[in-house]
């Protein structure tokens, strides 16, 4: 729960509140399934608040399902934050800078930008599907039968570019050795450095307290 | 052809390299009796090519589809067999050095490369023409002054210093094409290996990019292989062409003889417009003087 607070507050103190909104969203599903299974097939609890036929809620069943809700939104909404107050051009430049592998780098950030990209790709294999009359739209049925004709053309071209850009960057010198150049290395304030040093002492001690049993982390 | 046959001797004994001991500098591009299989295929792809390119030489490659004509750009550039398998017979040397013994960053600054598929050819990784165009100068670890200069001289040469904010994967097929061969120009490999490289621009840009190849070549003395159907455009750039067809090149000589052969069009190659023109004037008995074509190129 402290870790959601700090998360909600720095997201509160940088304007990002209703930022936040869809990722909670998005969670929903999980936290409704978490909800419910715990709520209602908690084992070994006999604390009940109702019982609806075969099912039966218990108290210690929903303190779980909410505990682990907190975890999954705090979890969920800290990499929304990072995702919201961090260009993704200036994280993979920095890591570069601080000497990551060049492979590295660019896994992270060729993951990053092929989403967009295969949802562009997609749409267009959809309205080429869609031109040749077939329907992608009604009934969920319907919908479920699109998948197929989408999923097929979307795996194949995104594998059979997969060789040809690993050649055309085998051929832009991607496997020199050596450290790649830093077109534009980030200003690193000191208060930063200070701060980035404060959270992984405080992450050990955290740990080390808990490791102790003087402070039982969840 | 160019360069002399004894010096290949000398050089081959060498092991590395096809280069004479002389004064005389290696040869930018060689292949002799080559022959090359794809991974999982019984056929040659390439069966029996020998070339050279000189520097400052501009290579026109035209042929059939199926001809082999981006396979003999991959085994050139020495990524066939090093990055995609397959078995290579005969010898390939960049600069002297034979491909099979050089690792693919060095092949990559003895020979730029280009594709065909343009989207393909770009990281997808930079957030900007200008960084895109700054992958290959970045990754050999150049000074920053030296990879701005070598990316801004690039863009000014394509004419493209528009597009440097834009974002690479948001471009026009024609504007991909020309960041893709920025993006190997900006290496200044001593050869260029073109697969197609206007194979989506339009007049003007294929004019364009025309005029940027020859005068790599006449300025830096580059030499250029350049895979092209528009055979116009090879008229006016290439100082020779090879016809390829089954994995071989079957006919090569200078630009404006071969470009009149009439085996060209026996091969399925559509000669440049003027050849055309020419060719149905005399048809209709409307026979020009032949002054009347000199000069224009071939366009």
């Amino acid at each position: 729960m402290s870790m959601l607070a700090v998360v909600l507050a720095i997201a509160l103190a940088a304007g990002l509140g209703r930022s936040l909104t869809p990722y909670v969203l998005a969670t929903l599903p999980i936290v409704v399934s978490i909800l419910l299974v715990n709520t209602f097939f908690y084992p070994g609890a006999t604390d009940v608040i109702v019982a609806l036929g075969p099912l039966t809620a218990t108290w210690t069943g929903l303190a779980q399902a909410l505990q682990a809700t907190l975890r999954v939104e705090a979890f969920a909404l800290s990499v929304a934050l990072l995702g919201l107050t961090t260009s993704t051009d200036d994280l993979l430049d920095d890591l570069e800078h601080r000497g990551v592998g060049r492979r590295a780098v660019f896994v992270i950030g060729s993951a990053i930008r092929t989403i967009p990209r295969m949802a562009e790709r997609a749409g267009e294999i959809v309205d080429a599907q869609r031109a040749r009359g077939l329907d992608t739209e009604g009934s969920v049925w319907r919908r479920v039968r699109g998948v197929v004709p989408l999923a097929g053309p979307l795996i194949l071209s995104a594998l059979s570019e997969v060789e040809e850009r690993t050649m055309a960057l085998e051929a832009r010198a991607f496997s020199a050795p050596g450290r790649r150049t830093t077109l534009r290395p980030l200003t690193d304030r000191p208060w930063e450095r200070m701060l980035r040093w404060a959270l992984v002492v405080a992450a050990v001690a955290l740990l080390s307290l808990s490791v102790a049993g003087r402070f039982p982390l969840p | 052809m160019t360069g002399p046959p004894e010096a290949l001797k000398d050089g081959d004994s060498g092991g590395q390299g096809v280069a004479p001991a002389s004064t005389l500098p290696p040869v930018p591009l060689q292949l002799r009796d080559v022959r090359y299989a794809y991974a999982g295929s019984k056929g040659w792809a390439l069966n029996g090519v020998s070339l050279e390119l000189a520097a400052g030489r501009v290579l026109g490659v035209v042929g059939p589809n199926e001809a082999g004509k981006s396979t003999l750009c991959l085994v050139a550039a020495g990524l066939a067999p090093a990055a995609i398998g397959g078995r290579l017979e005969g010898l390939v040397t960049l600069g002297g050095r034979h491909t099979s013994s050089a690792a693919p960053h060095e092949l990559a600054q003895r020979a730029g490369l280009l594709l065909q598929n343009p989207v393909t050819q770009l990281s997808a990784t930079s957030p900007t023409v200008y960084e895109e165009v700054a992958f290959g100068p970045r990754n050999l670890g150049l000074a920053v002054g030296e990879v701005a200069t070598r990316v801004e001289d690039t863009l000014a040469a394509l004419r493209i210093e528009a597009l440097a904010p834009r974002d690479p994967m948001h471009l026009s097929g024609g504007q991909a094409q020309l960041v893709a061969l920025a993006s190997v120009i900006a290496l200044r490999p001593p050869v260029l290996i073109l697969d197609e490289p206007t194979g989506q621009l339009d007049p003007a840009g294929t004019r364009l990019v025309g005029m940027a190849l020859a005068g790599l070549a006449g300025a830096t003395g580059t030499a250029i292989l350049v895979v092209e159907h528009k055979t116009w455009l090879l008229g006016d750039l290439a100082d020779e062409i090879a016809l390829m067809s089954g994995g071989r090149i079957v006919f090569r000589g200078p630009t404006a003889a071969m470009l009149d052969d009439e085996r060209l069009a026996d091969l399925g190659v559509e000669p440049p417009p003027v050849v055309r023109l020419r060719r149905l004037l005399v048809e209709r008995g409307l026979a020009l003087e032949p002054s009347l074509f000199a000069g224009e190129g071939s366009s």
